[in-house]
């Protein structure tokens, strides 16, 4: 059986797709500073620090977007954990990654109204969206105003320690992108989830 | 036949009664130096009465009265500065004429000449680990020499009443920083002294380096010289400052695990302390933060592995899904 929902309104389109580009962006600037190399540079480090620095202000200004969408608007629902069995179910999602998907078995969780996303999904996105990036905002915004934020708040002691939290959860964000990506390709054809993040229409097995 | 233990309390009996010659001489050494220090801190005193202050006072002949009048700013002796300097147990009068004893001063000591570091230091074994004659030349081909001839000397920077040694110290980095950057300021944002060399006003340097992102925290982290004077490595500090437009600009000079830094500013701690195992840069992690010199070692390893991980699981999972595709 197969059919189309109308699932991702043009505002969750705008936000995502403005939210894939910055990450992409950070990632890319992000790897480049840390593993800057003066013989060799990817990109240019006061480019990339520039282009990190932008992407971030804007990412963030991006993220109370989704906040705001996720308190006051429909949205929320798909984001609200419930935590009775939600072991059971994120191992019998997770059975069906390893195994039943070679078995073309039916997902265990099918894409309904609803239940925009599968429990896997659903815990990801959670994890990611109130504690990566939460996190990585707050340890950019204070490098970003070091002088300001952890020498006076923190008595200086707190730029490396924030600068390694940010580069680990940074690390984090962009293995969410790799496997969200990737994940991306198991829809109703190796392209459906892409075309419904531009049409709007989720596309059934 | 002596025994190996009787060998052993033998060898061992004379180690204390060494050990107490040692101590007895060294403190012997001790006592005699702080003695001598003493000695010409009592003398000086005859000369910071009235150079240790902005005032002095004598004894008009001629009336009789007590005349008070101020001291010129260049013969003052900070006193606390001189008592931290390198040169805190000198006599006044090792440098200067000893006919200063007399008051007033003779109109011809006026004329008398300052020495140069190296009218002391040079040529000196004690002192060759400071490379005093590479210290000259260094600076011969700096601005300050090519630029103002004779009239920039040591002075300009290292006044011998008031300049202590400072980078080889266990001072902190920050401290180290803030002393040295006082060295420029002195002048380059002080118009009086400025402009005792040129007739131009000096540039301000916090618009100057407007360019530069964290401007006040670069200016607290690093020294001047990192960026203008070029760096030598048979010497601990750089003295060829060059002009503007050498002045090192690419962020990845420093924001690399090859940074500059090392052969400057953390120099001297890295060749007393060497890295860490599994930090590149141990004393850059240990007293500053430099974005992209500092790299943990394992930290990175474990990206990498975890990195491969992720990408080998997709790959695995990719070509199962290609080869169990429905035919």
């Amino acid at each position: 059986m197969s059919g189309k929902i109308y699932l991702y309104p043009v505002w969750i389109r705008l936000w995502h797709a403005l939210n894939a580009i910055l990450i992409i962006l950070l990632i890319i600037s992000g790897v480049s500073m840390q593993y800057t190399n003066p013989e060799n540079p990817f990109i240019r480090f006061d480019i990339a620090v520039t282009m990190h620095n932008i992407s971030g202000i804007i990412l963030t200004a991006n993220y109370m977007v989704f906040l705001f969408g996720t308190f006051f608007t429909p949205n929320g629902k798909y984001y609200k954990l419930t935590f009775k069995g939600l072991f059971a179910r994120l191992i019998k999602q997770f059975t069906y990654y390893t195994f039943g998907i070679f078995k073309h078995e039916k997902p265990p969780f099918p894409v309904t109204k609803e239940s925009k996303f599968n429990p896997l999904q659903q815990f990801t996105y959670v994890i990611a969206m109130f504690v990566l990036v939460p996190i990585v905002l707050i340890t950019g915004w204070a490098l970003l105003y070091p002088e300001i934020i952890l020498t006076k708040i923190m008595g200086g002691s707190g730029l490396k320690v924030n600068d390694f939290i940010h580069v680990i959860i940074g690390f984090f964000v962009s293995f969410f992108m790799f496997i969200h990506i990737y994940f991306c390709t198991i829809g109703a054809t190796f392209v459906s989830n892409f075309k419904s993040m531009i049409s709007g229409f989720h596309e059934s097995h | 036949m002596i025994s190996h233990f009787t060998q052993f309390t033998r060898k061992f009996s004379a180690f204390p009664v060494l050990a107490m010659v040692v101590v007895l001489f060294l403190s012997l050494q001790l006592n005699a130096q702080s003695k001598k220090a003493a000695e010409n801190a009592a003398f000086n005193e005859k000369c910071l009465k009235c150079h240790g202050q902005s005032k002095y006072k004598y004894t008009n002949p001629e009336s009789g009265t007590e005349v008070t009048k101020k001291m010129y700013m260049e013969t003052i002796i900070n006193r606390s500065q001189f008592a931290e300097s390198n040169h805190k147990n000198f006599k006044c009068t090792d440098c200067h004429s000893a006919d200063y004893d007399t008051f007033p001063h003779p109109g011809h000591l006026r004329m008398e000449a300052m020495y140069a570091c190296n009218d002391c230091h040079g040529g000196d074994e004690a002192y060759a680990k400071f490379k005093f004659e590479e210290i000259e030349s260094e600076f011969q081909a700096s601005v300050h020499a090519t630029k103002h001839s004779e009239d920039f000397n040591c002075w300009m920077c290292h006044n011998p009443h008031t300049y202590k040694i400072n980078v080889r110290s266990d001072e902190k980095i920050k401290d180290i920083v803030a002393y040295d950057n006082a060295i420029c300021l002195n002048c380059h944002a002080d118009i009086t002294e400025y402009q005792m060399l040129t007739d131009k006003v000096n540039p301000n340097i916090v618009q100057k380096h407007d360019w530069l992102p964290n401007q006040a925290l670069h200016f607290k982290n690093v020294r001047c010289i990192e960026c203008h004077a070029r760096t030598n490595d048979s010497i601990l500090v750089a003295h060829n400052v060059q002009p503007k437009a050498k002045a090192v600009r690419r962020c990845v000079e420093c924001h690399s695990t090859n940074s500059i830094l090392m052969a400057s500013l953390y120099k001297y701690k890295v060749q007393e302390v060497r890295s860490k195992a599994g930090f590149y840069n141990g004393v850059i992690m240990n007293e500053g933060y430099v974005i992209g010199a500092n790299r943990n070692y394992y930290l990175g390893l474990l990206s990498l592995i975890m990195f491969g991980c992720v990408a080998g699981g997709i790959l695995i999972h990719a070509s199962l899904r290609i080869l169990k595709r429905k035919k």
